[in-house]
């Protein structure tokens, strides 16, 4: 009867083709991550974006920073392997703040193959965005049946 | 709302939650045809339990809990947009 099983969204997960080479495929990724992301997903609240920021190295600052110079923190790299793996950890929580204790974690992985580099995505660990819901239901010590009564109310709403 | 009064339906949506897959891995090893099983995910995808996608030419089937259909539902949006501009930035060059 005390047979927790954590409910587990599955992993936001892509893959690319990219008519580019390696390295240059990997620097697209970080350096230019001001670029590419989407203008109007920042939390600059007012002032402009004017930089995205990873810093290349493991523990390194994952940030945008504004037009006013403003840092805005995102997360921080976990594991830095130019060209080929790039690991960082995104820690806004599901109200786009930053927390420190919040990780969710974010791979991407680039492979060579021909005059393309295949680029894996995975943005996992989802479950922790909703955290306080599973343990609610976990507590009260009926495993499945009260977890599953949470989707049940969730569809139905 | 009986989408899991059933015990097969109920197996199959415990094994998605386990992990997203196919319907033949969701079927595989059940004592129910491969029909029955996708009988029983289009019961629990109306109900909001499962929800599918395509990868390539296949079907994956994965659960969203409670409150986090949204957040993902962002996420997801997110993520193809900025990684379909990742790519054209890539393949445009211009590194530096």
């Amino acid at each position: 009867m005390t047979a927790h099983q954590t409910v587990k969204p599955a992993p936001i997960r892509r893959r690319l083709e990219v008519k580019a080479p390696l390295e240059r495929t990997f620097d697209t990724f970080v350096k230019r991550m001001h670029d590419w992301w989407p203008k109007e997903h920042s939390l600059i609240d007012g002032d402009s974006r004017k930089d995205v920021i990873i810093e290349p190295r493991p523990r390194g600052r994952w940030f945008e920073v504004t037009e006013k110079g403003k840092e805005i923190d995102w997360g921080h790299v976990r594991s830095w392997e130019r060209p080929n793996r790039l690991l960082l950890v995104w820690q806004l929580t599901m109200e786009f703040k930053f927390d420190p204790d919040f990780e969710t974690e974010v791979e991407v992985k680039f492979t060579p193959d021909g005059d393309v580099t295949i680029v894996e995505f995975e943005h996992r660990d989802l479950e922790r965005f909703g955290d306080k819901a599973v343990e609610t239901a976990a507590m009260m010590d009926d495993g499945w049946g009260q977890i599953l009564g949470e989707f049940v109310k969730s569809a139905e709403a | 709302m009986d989408a899991l009064g059933d015990p097969t339906r109920r197996a199959i949506f415990e094994r998605i939650a386990g992990k997203p897959m196919t319907v033949g891995e969701a079927a595989a090893g059940l004592p129910v045809s491969r029909p029955a099983v996708s009988q029983h995910l289009k019961v629990l995808k109306d109900a909001g339990l499962v929800s599918d996608r395509a990868e390539g030419t296949r079907r994956i089937y994965s659960i969203d809990p409670a409150g986090l259909g949204p957040l993902r539902a962002w996420l997801d949006q997110h993520w193809d947009k900025a990684l379909s501009a990742f790519q054209a930035a890539a393949e445009e060059g211009d590194t530096e």
